[in-house]
């Protein structure tokens, strides 16, 4: 369950940057998480929800762009997507190759803020 | 950063690596040991492959050829391997994890404190037996080395592509086993050069020594290169 951890660094990382917007919360943010980086996203949602309680990411929406994993091949001179992980050859012409150029990302990629005046209202209203 | 008028929401444009105090620790460190020619190796497995008895055997012959060496080891509780490791005469340090999954950088290197690491020749890190977590978890090594063993299924990089292709070198073990568990050692092979293609991949044996000569030759040309890089 190393989502616990995930989901920390997350926390900490996207709190900081909303403090640093001077922003009170925020209502979503957007991951890049590649398909060879071992991070389960149902584990990794129910981390950040424990996680973000009492942070300004509280309550926030998760969002997970998967990158599938991407090789160079060689003799087609050109990058491909691979179907799977299971195995690091080319689809098309069957070349082996360990050039990984995507597929291991652990990316925060944005952080919607809430609208302050939003906020503001709902902090009057409570 | 894109910012729009505080109308509707704001879309801050983050981009940055979530690990990336992590990754930012572990560069630092490794260009530390690399400068001062230490060869740092980070060993992953699942529970039960025998890291720690092929990493005993590796110290101790590296101990009787007088190279410095050093190990820490990671694991959820005990320090029964930090005892097991001290066996072969090299200092060796336990970072218990308390029920953490894997190891990170800073935590090896609160484990370093105190040791004379830059006159080292080879530092070995055995992380947690696991092979999932620890695959994100850069700790400032140069090899990563992956083991499966023959009782093992042959299929296991299969099953575990993200962690065996992150790996350096491949290292089979138990293979004095191999006859009795019917160990298909052509499929194990296969299956690590799908996930790795071009992988060095070691066949060895903590009981007879077997394999241990090459992957020590290996440690020993990956340390010399350390000079040209």
């Amino acid at each position: 369950m190393h989502e616990l951890s995930i989901a920390s660094r997350i926390v900490e990382l996207a709190g900081e940057r909303c403090r640093a917007a001077g922003a009170v919360r925020a209502v979503a943010i957007t991951l890049r998480i590649g398909q060879l980086s071992c991070v389960h996203e149902d584990a990794l949602q129910f981390s950040f929800g424990l996680i973000s309680e009492g942070t300004p990411l509280a309550g926030a929406a998760l969002r997970v762009i998967h990158v599938p994993a991407r090789i160079w091949c060689g003799p087609c001179g050109r990058e491909v997507e691979l179907p799977g992980i299971q195995r690091f050859a080319c689809p098309v012409c069957g070349m082996p190759s360990g050039d990984i150029r995507a597929g291991r990302e652990l990316d925060l990629e944005s952080i919607e803020l809430a609208d302050d005046r939003a906020t503001a209202t709902e902090a009057a209203i409570r | 950063m894109t910012e729009h008028e505080s109308t509707g929401p704001r879309i801050l444009e983050v981009r940055t690596k979530i690990l990336k105090k992590n990754d930012e620790l572990a560069r630092e460190m490794r260009r530390g040991f690399e400068r001062a020619g230490v060869l740092v190796v980070n060993m992953v497995s699942s529970p039960g492959t025998g890291k720690t008895s092929f990493l005993r055997e590796t110290l101790a012959r590296l101990v009787a050829r007088g190279e410095p060496v050093a190990a820490v080891v990671g694991d959820l509780e005990t320090d029964n391997d930090a005892r097991r490791l001290a066996e072969s005469g090299a200092p060796v340090r336990q970072i218990m994890t308390h029920g953490l999954c894997h190891l990170e950088a800073d935590m090896v290197q609160r484990h370093l404190d105190g040791w004379n690491v830059s006159s080292l020749h080879y530092l070995f890190i055995e992380n947690v037996g696991n092979l999932v977590c620890p695959t994100s978890w850069d700790l400032g090594e140069s090899v990563r080395l992956a083991l499966l063993s023959v009782t093992e299924g042959e299929d296991k990089p299969l099953k575990y592509p993200g962690l065996f292709n992150t790996a350096d070198a491949a290292a089979i073990t138990k293979v004095d086993l191999a006859e009795v568990c019917e160990f298909d050692r052509a499929a194990a092979v296969a299956a690590i050069e799908v996930v790795r293609p071009g992988m060095r991949i070691f066949e060895t044996s903590a009981k007879t020594g077997a394999g241990l000569d090459d992957w020590l030759a290996y440690l020993a040309e990956r340390r010399a290169a350390l000079g040209i890089t």
